[in-house]
This record gives C-alpha cells, sequence and structure tokens, in this order.
C-alpha cells in the first residue's frame, strides 16, 4: 500500500508516497505554492495513486475538504517526519516560509514542548526573502554573503520585517558593505532562533528542516549560539510532507 | 422583531455604524454559536438576549430611567453591584471585546495597548454601544494602569467614578476597600436620591449572591464527562450576567441547570461517550463578543470544561456572607472580605490563583490548561509565567497563549491550538 503525504505552506508545497511496506521513499517533489495552492495541490496529486493522504502546513484544512483524508498539524508532522530521517531526533528547529517553529521531543519521539512565531514573519524566510531582495542579492548569494564580511560587527535590532528593511537600507545608506548587512541579518534571524530554541529546551541530535536549512551560514551561527550541531537533511522542506505520510502508513496498518 | 431605530437615534447613537456592527453580529453569531449540534433548549433565552442586547434589554433600561432609576455601567468584578442594587439603581455591564473606532481611540490613547481597554474607548467615542450612552455613571477602578489612566481620558465624554481597588491583602487594603465602598455608596446615595438602609442593602447582596449561586450551580454541571454544554455557549451566559435583568437571569440559568442536570442523569444511563479532550481556560476576561480562542479550541476538538477568567469563576466564585440580622456597616465589611478573596492578577502576590487553577484541573478533569491573556495585559501575561512553571512542575500541561481582537493571526493560534490538543491526546493515548 503507498501512504501519501502534503505539506501545503505558504511558499511551497511538498509531497510524497511513502511504500507502507519497505518504509522507503517511492517520490518525492516541491512546487511552489502560487496563487492557488489548493487547487494546484489538488490538480498535482491527482496525477498519482495511493491508499491514504494525509495533509500538513496552512493550507491542511482547505486540502481536507477537498482532497485529502486526514489533517495533522504541522508541530506533529515535523515530528513524524524529523524521526524519519533522524530516528533519534530529540529537537527540531524549522524555518519556514512565514513560521518559525521549534520542537523538543521525548526519548520515544512525542511532542513534550513546541514554540512557534507570532503573528508576523519575524526570524522566517520571508524575512530573509525581504532582506535579500533590499540588498539586491539572490537568496544563494545571501546566504554566502557572512563568508565575505570585510568590517566591524554591525547589528539589526528590528525583527519586523518592514522596519528591518528600512534599517538595513539606512546601514547601507551609512556605507556599510552590502555582506556586512547582510551578515548582521543572518545573525539576528540566528539570534531569534536560538532564543526560540533554548524556550523549549535543545538536547542533542538536533536537526534543522525547513527552507531555512539550505542557508550553511545561518546553521553554523544558530549552533554556535546553542552548542549543539544542527543535522541538515537532505531535502529539509520536505520534512512536514513526510511526516504526513508517515501518518498516513500509521492510519493504513 | 421591533425597530429600535428611533430609541437608537434619541440616545444618540451614530446610526450608519451602528447599523455596520448591528450586521457583523449575527453572521458571527451564527457561525459561532447557532451551527453548534446538540444544544440545550435553555440556550434559546441567552441566544434571545444577545440578539436584543441593543434593542430590548435597552428599552427596559430606558423605561426604569423614566421611573426614575438610575444605570450604572461597570466592567469589573470588583465593582458591587449589591450597593447598586439597594440604592434601586442598575448595573450593566460595558461593551469591550471587539476593535472599534480605532482611528478616534489612538487619538486618545496609545496604539500599543490592551484590546480591551481601546475596545470600550472606541465603543464610547464612536457612539455604537447604547449602553454608554443610557448610563448615567461609568465606575471605573484601577486594576491596571491602562485602566486607570484610561477612565481619565474616558472622563472627558461621560461621568466617571474610579474606585480604588486594593493590590495586596493586608490589614490596610481592607481598610482602604471598606473607605471606598462608603465613598462608593456616598456616590450612589447622591446619584440617585435612596439611602441605603440594612433591608435594601440585605436584599441587594441576596440577589447578587443568587446570581453567583445560579452560575456556581452551572460551573458545577461541568464536572460531569461529557460535560453537558459546550464551553461557548457557559461563556456566553457568564458574559450576559454583566447585562442583564439580576432576577430573570437567575431565574433563566436556574432552568437552564435543571435540563443540564437531567442530560447529566441520562447520560449515566446511556454510556454517552466522554468528551475527547477537557481544557481549562485561564486568564483575562473575553467581553461580548470575543468568542476567537473558545471558537478555536472547540473548532479543533476541545470541549472547555471551565473558565478560568473574570467572565467565568472569578464572577461568582465567591459568596458575601449571609446578610440577615447585620448593621449596613458589618455587611460592607462583608461586601469587603468578598472584594480580598478575588483572585485577580492585580494582586500581588497572587499565588491563591495558581493553587486554585491547580486545584481545578483535578477536580473538573482537566487535560489541559490554555492561557489566555490580551497583548499588553502586563498583570496577566507576566503571571502566566509563572503560571506556566507551577503548572508543569505539577505535571499538568499548559499552553500559554497572547493575542488580541484581530483575526490576522487566527492561522497561527489554530495550528498552535490543534498541535497543543494533539499532544494532549498522546499523553491520554
Amino acid at each position: 500500500m503507498i501512504a501519501a503525504g502534503i505539506d501545503i505552506g505558504s511558499r511551497t508545497i511538498g509531497f510524497v508516497l511513502l511504500d507502507c511496506d519497505s518504509g522507503e521513499l517511492v517520490h518525492h517533489d516541491i512546487l511552489d505554492s502560487g496563487y492557488d495552492p489548493i487547487g494546484r495541490a489538488r490538480d498535482y496529486v491527482g496525477r498519482f495513486s495511493y491508499d491514504k493522504l494525509v495533509a500538513t502546513g496552512y493550507g491542511r484544512h482547505a486540502a481536507n475538504a477537498k482532497f485529502a483524508d486526514e489533517v495533522i498539524t504541522e508541530i506533529k508532522a515535523y515530528a513524524r517526519g524529523a524521526r524519519y530521517v533522524l530516528p533519534q531526533v530529540r529537537t527540531i528547529l524549522d524555518i519556514g516560509g512565514q513560521d518559525t517553529k521549534t520542537i523538543l521531543l521525548s526519548e520515544d519521539g512525542i511532542v513534550s514542548e513546541f514554540q512557534m512565531n507570532e503573528k508576523c514573519a519575524a526570524g522566517t524566510g520571508k524575512f530573509m526573502e525581504v532582506m535579500a531582495v533590499a540588498l539586491g542579492y539572490s537568496l544563494d548569494e545571501f546566504a554566502a554573503a557572512p563568508l565575505q564580511v570585510t568590517g566591524k560587527a554591525i547589528k539589526i535590532s528590528s525583527m519586523c520585517a518592514v522596519f528591518a528593511e528600512s534599517e538595513v537600507v539606512s546601514l547601507l545608506n551609512s556605507g556599510c558593505p552590502r555582506a556586512d548587512v547582510a551578515n548582521a541579518v543572518i545573525d539576528s534571524v540566528a539570534e531569534r532562533a536560538a532564543g526560540m530554541l533554548q524556550r523549549t529546551g535543545v538536547i542533542s541530535p538536533a536537526l534543522f528542516a525547513g527552507g531555512g536549512a539550505h542557508n550553511n551560514c545561518l546553521k553554523d551561527k544558530i549552533a554556535a549560539l546553542v552548542g549543539v550541531d544542527l543535522h541538515v537533511p537532505n531535502q529539509p522542506q520536505l520534512i512536514g510532507a513526510i511526516g504526513a505520510a508517515c501518518e498516513a502508513r500509521r492510519l493504513l496498518r | 422583531m421591533n425597530d429600535y431605530s428611533q430609541m437608537w437615534s434619541d440616545l444618540g447613537i451614530d446610526i450608519p455604524s451602528h447599523n455596520i456592527l448591528m450586521t457583523a453580529l449575527p453572521e458571527l453569531y451564527t457561525d459561532v454559536y447557532l451551527s453548534q449540534p446538540d444544544r440545550p433548549q435553555g440556550m434559546a433565552y441567552f441566544d434571545g438576549l444577545i440578539s436584543q442586547l441593543h434593542g430590548e434589554r435597552i428599552q427596559e433600561l430606558l423605561e426604569h430611567k423614566q421611573r426614575g432609576g438610575k444605570v450604572l455601567a461597570t466592567m469589573c468584578v470588583f465593582v458591587p453591584e449589591e450597593i447598586v442594587l439597594a440604592c434601586g439603581a442598575i448595573a450593566v455591564g460595558l461593551c469591550g471585546g471587539i476593535d472599534w473606532a480605532t482611528n478616534e481611540v489612538e487619538k486618545v490613547l496609545p496604539r500599543n495597548m490592551c484590546a480591551l481597554i481601546k475596545s470600550f474607548m472606541g465603543f464610547k467615542l464612536g457612539k455604537v454601544c447604547p449602553y454608554f450612552e443610557v448610563a448615567d455613571l461609568v465606575v471605573g477602578e484601577t486594576t491596571c494602569d491602562g485602566k486607570k489612566k484610561s477612565f481619565e481620558v474616558l472622563g472627558d465624554y461621560i461621568p466617571v467614578h474610579v474606585m480604588e481597588t486594593p493590590q495586596m491583602k493586608n490589614l490596610i487594603d481592607y481598610q482602604m476597600w471598606d473607605a471606598e465602598l462608603q465613598r462608593f455608596i456616598e456616590v450612589v446615595e447622591n446619584l440617585t436620591g435612596n439611602k441605603i438602609s440594612a433591608a435594601s442593602l440585605q436584599n441587594g447582596i441576596s440577589k447578587v449572591n443568587n446570581k453567583r449561586k445560579a452560575l456556581q450551580r452551572l460551573s458545577a454541571t461541568r464536572k460531569a464527562d461529557p460535560s453537558p454544554i459546550s464551553g461557548k455557549d457557559a461563556l456566553l451566559i457568564y458574559q450576559t450576567a454583566f447585562y442583564d435583568d439580576i432576577d430573570r437571569f437567575t431565574a433563566k440559568v436556574n432552568v437552564l441547570c435543571d435540563e443540564l442536570e437531567q442530560r447529566i442523569s441520562a447520560a449515566a444511563t446511556q454510556h454517552t461517550v466522554p468528551d475527547k479532550l477537557r481544557i481549562m481556560v485561564s486568564g483575562t476576561p473575553m467581553a461580548v463578543p470575543n468568542w476567537k480562542i473558545p471558537h478555536l479550541i472547540e473548532s479543533a476538538g476541545g470541549r472547555i470544561v471551565f473558565d478560568e477568567m473574570c467572565t467565568g469563576e472569578r464572577y461568582f466564585q465567591n459568596l458575601v456572607a449571609q446578610p440577615e440580622g447585620k448593621s449596613v456597616a458589618q455587611m460592607v465589611t462583608d461586601i469587603t472580605r468578598r472584594s480580598l478573596e478575588i483572585d485577580c492578577a492585580c494582586f500581588t502576590p497572587n499565588q491563591v490563583r495558581i493553587d486554585k487553577v491547580i486545584a481545578k484541573t483535578a477536580e473538573y478533569n482537566v487535560d489541559g490548561v490554555i492561557h489566555y491573556a490580551l497583548q499588553s495585559c502586563d498583570p496577566f501575561t507576566i503571571e502566566g509565567f509563572r503560571m506556566e512553571k507551577q503548572l508543569k512542575e505539577a505535571g499538568i500541561a499548559i499552553m500559554r497563549l497572547e493575542t488580541d481582537y484581530s483575526q490576522e493571526d487566527v492561522g497561527q493560534l489554530q495550528t498552535r491550538i490543534e498541535a497543543f490538543l494533539e499532544t494532549l491526546a498522546e499523553r491520554k493515548g
């Protein structure tokens, strides 16, 4: 039997198929959410056959109304998905499009604590996207910018995407090299993520998921702040979909 | 349905704005309340009360005024309704559960402050609350800095009497509150022209005690598993307790309780499915029509069985001692004692509140506590941290939420609440 999981996020849709017997992933894909994420997801999953589909992410309830069999929250999905890729995992950090979340798991994989950012885009992937645009970088260039830091350390104090953007602009206007400013932005995101991790508790091994995990400098900065290595899986943006598929497999059994 | 346009217009209500408010509410009410399955029949009275909150009830208050009676508007469990009734006046609550006239409010108050304060100010400045327009006097209190200073501002638009509420529970605080009650009696006597007598105060105390007892009875039915009433319905009753005619309200709550108690006995013989997850909500009051968090909790499959709020237990958990055969001074002392039993976060220290929450989670068989605080409500947001720490030490699951009246965080809140319920379900196995 085939278990399917879909994670409909604000920026991307992750979809995976899991063979229930072997436990292997037999298909995985990431799509842009676009302007009609539910329609796009429905059309996409219609091309596959599976025995049960569990949805998670921002669009989970809309998906449930249209084409999914069950829903679970991102918290549970990330807990399940992280255990799938790293069975001993105790701590999860996810920096996604509009959410940042941290989860602490018990030894047997049960969620014991979690935190999510409240309301605004502070410290999320969206925040970094806005800052990269303000600095004239692509996301990859932005992620690598800390490697070209030149001068003394500077600090971005605002976490509001709008205020931080004006802070960035005024730093550029005062002559700061943009690599230094990018470094400061990534520092501020790292500090916020580390703060959330410390509030939920950090136990090794820890996994870093979501689009933010593609940013290697960010990963190193957070790891240095919390004193624990962060494991980045091959497909950090698929952890939610994998978790949803794991739940579908559990339901099928 | 009667047309109250003339009445509202005579009261000085801004009719076009009020129409907007009145068209938004039925839709919300249908969505949050009327769509619930298996509601007790006794809720029909309270549905009617809500639909007539700006109509029939206001007309009753106007008739009371035409007979020479006075109306005092309050918004706090400290304000002694007993004294108001003893002078032949009526106490009503003030609306404060929806963002209104924000642009006007931000001309007189800072932007980052508690949504409840901004809301009542908006209702006054936007002229959409008939309770404000009917009221002869607003009775404010000093339970937080935001309210304390905002009542000064409100005083520019309507007569306000501010009572200084105690912050500790030492001898001096009892003396101070006793003196505040004496000062309040003078104010109400002067306003109404009626002197308080032992008989009238005894009558006032009995009426309010009876209301509180009916609400205690309602609360007790929620110990049953499954609880015979949704948390949203119970909240509605606690909310309307501030508005309705006291004797009628008390009678209707008791009628509802008869039905709920029958439901409980019927459930016992029919082996009804128990509640999936039993939730306590603790924190800041939820003024009408603020049903945001309870709606999210119950839509996600939780059943709220205990409301540790001023729109809830804090309103009715303590009674004034039996007044029979006592002098006015003795009864005032009893009212003081009751006020000083209140476990609002405005007190320091306030360990009794946390101890109560821990005790009630066991008594009501609660699976998890959701601590709810309005953003910028310092007393409750700060106390929430202590609450969280001590509950966790006691092995009780708790999640703290901070929000306001906007809808922009509903997606985030829904995810957090659902995730909390998922973890409770896993715990429960």
